[in-house]
């Protein structure tokens, strides 16, 4: 029996096609490895928002104490190392008014304000830059307006340190261990190689504690909704003046300033 | 048969050579599966014994993603019971000695999983 060149071309074609959906069948049913009726769950206890906001009351915070035990409060819980070089690591730190507030063109502010240190950590902004120009969307914004980082997923490229207009973001150029010097074993650390950078307390958040940095300061920083009227930060944002940083670039930071 | 004086050693060496993974696995001891330190005063994990020997590590990647990505840090177990999702703070209080359990298999296995530079493993170690 003589094949033609049309018969041959067909049971090839019908061939590859079989091959080809056992390989995809194969392949869909080795992926079914969640256990049968597990289930993933919020859990009771924690805190919700549509947007977290943070207000933090310039003028209650006045002497070095005060910043050094909220620095202290926020890096000794999550693991942030202290590096005493121009590699250093912070999540929340101070800087002068000139190099927070600089939109403000103001030439004759009062020396006390210009004098003053102020407290900064990352804005967790509306419109985030670092989240943009994230190429492996290690670093992302939750549906509550926290701007997270992944650092499984990051690669180090520093895209983000770039496009970050607060300087918020630190990279581990080595590796941060032997910086630490109590290690807390309920937080992971960081490894060489990525970005790390203030996380708004999101896994203190959700077991129902405000971040460490709010109870540290005795009141000085307040949390809360942004769109709930109610909340401590819609309140002290309705009786004071306050300010953000650089409010026209259009990243919208969650970080407000009363002066 | 002409040059047989090279051929066939060639031969003979040749199929020594290419039979080699199978004489040899039969020579060498069987694989035996470690015995690891398992928890004291505890009788079960969040799932069944096999399947956590089989998934764990497909378990694992799910927890980072639904407890980073979706804020869902409450596993539901298939037994109903409810478990905080944490490698630190869940698996490890119970799984105390890293050494005689994760490294021992993961050892044998040749696999190299880097969780432990980031986080911390377990002070009961020593």
């Amino acid at each position: 029996m003589s094949t033609t060149r049309r018969q041959f071309l067909k049971i090839a074609g019908l061939a590859a096609f079989g091959l080809g959906t056992s390989t995809a069948l194969d392949a869909a049913t080795a992926d079914a490895k969640d256990m049968e009726g597990a289930k993933y769950d919020v859990g009771g206890k924690h805190l919700a928002a549509k947007r977290w906001a943070m207000v933090i009351d310039t003028r209650k915070l006045e002497s070095r104490e005060d910043f050094e035990r909220i620095i202290h409060a926020c890096h000794s819980i999550h693991n942030v190392p202290s590096i005493p070089t121009k590699q250093e690591i912070k999540w929340i730190w101070t800087d002068k008014y000139d190099h927070v507030f600089t939109d403000d063109m103001s030439q004759h502010l009062s020396p006390a304000v210009r004098e003053k240190d102020y407290l900064l950590l990352c804005n967790h902004c509306e419109n985030p830059p670092c989240v943009r120009v994230c190429p492996t969307k290690a670093t992302f914004k939750r549906a509550d307006g926290i701007v997270v980082m992944d650092y499984h997923r990051c690669i180090g490229c520093r895209f983000c340190m770039a496009g970050c207009p607060y300087g918020a973001r630190s990279f581990n150029f080595g590796d941060p261990r032997p910086y630490l010097k109590d290690v807390n074993p309920a937080f992971p650390t960081r490894m060489r190689g990525v970005v790390e950078k203030c996380t708004f307390c999101s896994e203190r958040l959700e077991v129902g504690l405000l971040p460490a940095c709010v109870e540290a300061s005795n009141g000085a920083i307040l949390f809360g909704d942004l769109d709930d009227p109610n909340s401590p930060v819609r309140k002290a944002l309705a009786e004071n003046f306050s300010i953000r940083r650089k409010p026209s670039i259009g990243t919208q930071p969650g970080v407000y300033y009363i002066v | 048969m002409y040059n047989g004086k090279y051929i066939i050693p060639g031969i003979v060496i040749f199929v020594g050579l290419f039979t080699f993974p199978f004489w040899s696995n039969l020579l060498t001891p069987k694989y035996e599966r470690p015995q690891l330190a398992l928890p004291a005063g505890q009788k079960e994990c969040i799932e069944p014994a096999e399947y956590m020997r089989a998934e764990h590590m497909h378990i694992l990647d799910v927890w980072r993603d639904q407890a980073l990505r979706e804020g869902k840090r409450a596993y539901v177990a298939s037994n109903g019971k409810v478990w905080d999702i944490s490698l630190q703070n869940t698996c490890m209080k119970c799984h105390t000695n890293k050494a005689d359990f994760c490294d021992k298999c993961h050892n044998s296995n040749s696999v190299n999983p880097y969780c432990w530079d980031c986080h911390v493993a377990p002070r009961g170690n020593q």
